[in-house]
């Protein structure tokens, strides 16, 4: 720690900052607009400035920016000089100087970074009088609105989407009062992660266009803690809520996972909650329609099902929460509980899960992937499956030139000099996938079928392991080099990490990668596997131990039950429709709970509105294994419930097991804890409901939400109670606690004088660094320690089905391609997302086509083979598909899109011809 | 390009040509003495500026694409030289000097009569497409001020009366 002097005031501070990061540490005002805590200095915009002294005895000083100089022993610093304050105001004068004022018609009013600064230093009357510039705006996609006129020009935006986040069109045009950010000509901006601009941006410029449609004002909105429910990453977001309609996401930082930053399916995803389509009401299959009930006359329904039924089987799900899933299990008993996935992908999660648990490679945070320095993925097209991981593995191939410029003595935070020493220099990173990936540039690629890249992840671990006796030969053969490529740049780095994931139903490519990691942490214990998991909850699920959807229809068929209970799932997605059928269709009551329509709610004899990740309170557990509380943003229109206050109304309705006494979530936890152990730091995910600040509950609503008053009183004059929160500490109110709340509270980031999300400063107990209290969010996988010698995970090869059986003449291997837009469910009814969701096709590499004769739009005809391998149940399904190009896909593989909302695709990797349709 | 242009003012039509084999050829020759492609940028620019007069929004697209470049990156150095025109400019371009020299020593005189006698405001092309008139900052002769280029021609001492025949010889 280091000692700094600030207006006369002696602090301790951490070295390795700039002093505008240390001073925004301890809680003081200083204007900024080029930093930004994950972006670094550059000393741009000269807004930061401070009188820096020589010595106690100095009464001139001079002038420097905070953000470019370096904390030091005794630096002594005034922000409050005269200069520096008048120096101040000037420069936010010139930056202002175009600026159009239009506050009042800007998305940005009330949550401005440039608002903030301008109150911050002072600067209340122009005295510039002449014409201001102005420019045309670009139409930038679905997501991004842009509105160039209010720029001041920090650069922070080109400086996160090129430098951070990789790609390259935008940029910053011509120069002097001209200078304009956007894109070469109107379009889609390429990144997947363009929606922080919306963040990034300290001013209007970019705005979030879906929020646009349905604008309410920050100071308007009721929100809560939440967490992203489109992959299983775990993002924590910030849920914003008016009208019973959800408005808009925002990030949530959390240190350990997300950082400042979401993907634009996170961000932009949520519309699903506010479809017109979603099941509002119970319910009930009369006569071939399904007719509306009230709650009570649906409970008493299903506690005349439940009473009357011979077996019931409950079928939870993945995107459910812990919560909901356990509910359920306990209303069915934990013998009649399935876990609602495919058996592939159960069996395929439950040897992750092991790998995971048994270590000895520990699987990191995504915080932690940024500062992995090399790292192999095997199969995963993280961009398209667990895009906010691909932004982290980016920042992790700096991590090796970074430590070129720290040699020269240059600190992290120095963004410009970092980038100067480091040019083009990348760590390694070693991508083997089937087709291309967004991280491609970036990265030296291998491209296979899954068993090739199986195999090849086999090598590498193999040639680590050599890699230990003997340094590894040179090879000619290229596969061979790349493979010692690969072994070295692990071997020899300090934190090695190995991705993988279940994407392609590959179980040979988990076991390549706990073996890549096994050898590796061998030698190094800060070696780190991540598995990529599909879904909010896929590892909470898997972590309860109920069998697949396969015994799920067995049972039926057996005719030891014929109730079914589906829990936010729709079963024709995890399996071929026969299987789905076996279970929906045999079954003699099938009730389900979902919010939006599916084909399983299609044969159900009765539905019932389940709340959204927004309208329900419920812990997800990611793919770290980290159990995270999302909080309920606002209470939605009777009777649409939580699925797991559903279920627990059920127990009570039939009278069944102690969930009927269930009053609230603590509850829940309790009894699931008390009944599964392996949950037990869950209820350490967020304080319980009984927690008080100052003996106050936390409001939702910030002091100035306006309106409440008057927001109901087309229905009643008469201003209603606001609703209770039984479930959490946080309150439907604007009244409440006054205090920063812990982490996994914190409802909104606002703090007197900071209206933007930099407000963010002021949560974390240092800059970039942990929020006060702690990240939330408990971890309940930690491998034993590496000091016992064991074996790792089951990695026997012999399990393997390589390259075998061949397949007949003709026939190609299908795997499965996915979209970040289209192959997730519930982002796909987001009219945003879906504006750039692709239409079916089919990809062949081009070579391959051309051998077919086929040309780019053609019509090609796809059948599944009859001869698919054993195991793999087949719908036998044939399908006419525009033929797609696609020149980074492996020569010999048919692609096909995984997920998308109008095309059910074939249980991949399968076997496939292909032909010219007729 | 066109999307970015300031409000007000037209949109030039577009020169759909390709990059031709001469340009080709003398970018290819710039590029052997650098280790990156992208060094060359300013070269190819101005090389295609040399045949074209000017480097239209197909122009720069086809450079990018032969110098491994997004648009963006091009469009970004393009469009930060002044001297290097995103849109027609006439046979004749007059960068007249405005800096602070210049306008001591009577650049605002030296304004008025070009504008006038070519009918024509800083920023625009006579009717004929013979001359474009452009300010400068500085063309490094502040001790013979008040100062223009009409092309690649430097004059100096200008007094308002000299203009005509200046112009005179640029036909």
């Amino acid at each position: 720690m280091a000692t700094i002097v600030v207006d006369n005031q002696p602090y301790q501070v951490h070295p390795d900052q700039s002093l505008l990061a240390a001073c925004l540490g301890l809680g003081l005002d200083l204007p900024y607009f080029c930093w930004h805590p994950a972006l670094g200095s550059v000393g741009a915009c000269r807004q930061c400035a401070v009188k820096q002294f020589r010595d106690e005895k100095d009464t001139r000083g001079r002038l420097v920016m905070a953000c470019m100089t370096p904390v030091a022993e005794g630096i002594r610093i005034s922000i409050d000089h005269p200069e520096a304050v008048e120096f101040r105001a000037g420069i936010i004068e010139g930056l202002m100087q175009s600026h159009p004022h239009d506050c009042p018609v800007c998305d940005e009013g009330g949550e401005c970074h440039l608002q903030d600064m301008t109150v911050m230093t002072g600067h209340a009357y122009r005295r510039y009088e002449f014409a201001k510039r102005t420019f045309r705006n670009q139409d930038l996609g679905p997501f991004v609105a842009h509105e160039m006129n209010r720029c001041i020009q920090c650069y922070r935006c080109v400086r996160y989407y090129r430098e951070y986040a990789g790609e390259y069109d935008l940029n910053a045009f011509s120069l002097r009062n001209q200078v304009y950010f956007g894109r070469s000509e109107d379009g889609v901006l390429e990144s997947e992660f363009a929606g922080n601009l919306v963040e990034i941006c300290p001013t209007g410029v970019f705005t979030d266009k879906t929020l646009k449609r349905h604008y309410t004002r920050k100071w308007d909105l009721q929100m809560a803690p939440s967490v992203c429910v489109h992959c299983g990453l775990g993002c924590n977001i910030t849920v914003g809520e008016r009208y019973g309609t959800i408005r808009r996401i925002v990030n949530r930082y959390n240190g350990d996972v997300n950082g400042y930053f979401l993907c634009d399916r996170g961000r932009f995803g949520y519309e699903f909650v506010n479809r017109p389509e979603r099941i509002r009401r119970p319910l009930l299959a009369r006569d071939g329609a399904l007719v509306p009930l009230t709650a009570e006359e649906a409970l008493k329904r299903l506690g005349m099902l439940l009473a009357s039924a011979s077996g019931m089987i409950g079928i939870g799900s993945p995107r459910a929460s812990l919560e909901a899933n356990f509910a359920l299990r306990k209303l069915v008993g934990a013998g009649h509980f399935f876990a609602g996935v495919g058996e592939r992908e159960h069996r395929l999660v439950g040897l992750g899960l092991e790998i995971l648990r048994k270590g000895p490679a520990r699987t990191p945070s995504l915080a932690e992937i940024e500062k992995c320095d090399a790292a192999l993925v095997l199969g995963e097209d993280l961009t398209n499956v667990a895009p906010r991981m691909a932004l982290a593995l980016r920042q992790g191939t700096r991590q090796q030139p970074m430590e070129l410029a720290r040699q020269k003595g240059i600190a992290d935070w120095q963004d410009d000099h970092v980038r100067e020493v480091a040019q083009d220099e990348r760590g390694p990173l070693v991508i083997a996938t089937p087709n291309q990936t967004r991280l491609d540039s970036i990265a030296t690629t291998f491209r296979g079928s899954p068993d090739d890249l199986a195999l090849f992840g086999f090598a590498v671990a193999r040639a680590i392991e050599r890699s230990s006796q003997a340094p590894l030969e040179d090879s000619a053969r290229h596969e061979q080099a790349l493979i010692n490529e690969t072994a070295r740049a692990l071997a020899s780095a300090k934190r090695p990490l190995v991705v993988a994931g279940i994407s392609l139903a590959s179980e040979s490519m988990l076991q390549a990668a706990a073996k890549v990691a096994w050898a590796l942490a061998k030698s190094n214990p800060q070696s780190a596997i991540s598995l990529a998991t599909p879904e909010a909850n896929t590892l909470g699920l898997a972590m309860m131990e109920a069998p697949a959807l396969e015994s799920a229809a067995q049972t039926i068929r057996e005719g030891s039950a014929d109730t079914v209970i589906v829990l936010e799932n729709n079963l024709y997605r995890r399996a071929d429709s026969r299987l789905a059928d076996d279970v929906l269709k045999r079954a003699k009551h099938v009730v389900v709970l979902d919010f939006l329509p599916s084909e399983t709610t299609a044969v159900a004899e009765l539905v019932l509105p389940a709340g959204t990740f927004g309208e329900s309170d419920g812990t997800f557990v990611n793919n770290e294994g980290r159990a995270q509380r999302f909080l309920q943003a606002f209470v939605p229109e009777e009777p649409v419930l939580e699925s797991w206050r559903w279920l627990a109304r059920a127990m009570a309705a039939s009278d069944r097991g102690e969930g009927a006494a269930w009053k609230n979530l603590d509850d829940v936890l309790g009894a699931m804890v008390s009944a599964l152990p392996v949950f037990g730091p869950v209820r350490d995910a967020a304080p319980d409901s009984g927690y008080r600040m100052a003996g106050a509950k936390i409001p939702r609503e910030p002091h100035r939400y306006s309106g409440r008053t008057a927001m109901l009183a087309n229905i009643n004059v008469n201003e209603p109670k606001p609703p209770d929160d039984p479930d959490s500490p946080l309150a439907f109110s604007m009244e409440g606690a006054p205090k920063e709340p812990p982490g996994a509270l914190i409802p909104f980031f606002w703090s007197p004088g900071w209206n933007s999300i930099q407000a963010t400063n002021k949560f974390q107990s240092e800059i970039a660094g942990p929020l006060k209290g702690g990240n939330p969010g408990a971890r309940l996988i930690e491998p034993p320690s590496l000091t016992v010698p064991r074996q790792p995970a089951d990695t026997g090869e012999t399990t393997l089905l390589l390259r075998g059986p061949e397949p007949p003449a003709g026939v190609c291997l299908a795997v499965p391609l996915y979209h970040i837009f289209g192959s997730e469910e519930l982002s796909s009814w987001a009219p945003a997302v879906r504006e750039l969701v692709p239409k079916p096709y089919v990809a062949l590499n081009p070579e391959d086509a051309q051998a077919l004769g086929l040309a780019e739009g053609q019509i090609v005809r796809v059948a599944v083979a009859t001869s698919s391998p054993p195991g793999q149940s087949k719908d036998g399904k044939e399908f006419s598909l525009a033929l797609k190009l696609a020149s980074g896909l492996a020569s010999g593989l048919v692609g096909l899109p995984a997920g998308l909302p109008d095309f059910r695709e074939p249980t991949m990797p399968a076997w496939v011809t292909i032909s010219k349709a007729s | 390009m066109c999307s970015r242009t300031l409000i007000g003012e037209e949109t030039p039509s577009q020169d759909a040509k390709m990059l031709s084999p001469e340009e080709r050829q003398e970018i290819e020759a710039e590029l052997a003495r650098y280790p990156a492609k992208q060094a060359v940028t300013i070269d190819a620019l101005l090389i295609v500026q040399k045949h074209r007069g000017w480097v239209s929004d197909e122009t720069l697209k086809d450079l990018a694409a032969f110098l491994g470049m997004t648009v963006e990156d091009l469009d970004g150095v393009a469009t930060f030289y002044n001297l290097i025109f995103r849109k027609p400019v006439g046979r004749h371009v007059v960068t007249v000097c405005d800096s602070v020299s210049c306008w001591i020593m009577g650049y605002e005189k030296i304004r008025r009569r070009l504008t006038k006698d070519l009918g024509i405001e800083l920023g625009q092309t006579t009717s004929d497409g013979r001359f474009t008139l452009l300010p400068i900052v500085c063309l490094g002769t502040c001790d013979h001020a008040p100062a223009m280029m009409v092309g690649r021609d430097l004059y100096r001492d200008l007094t308002p009366e000299k203009l005509q025949g200046i112009l005179e010889k640029y036909r």
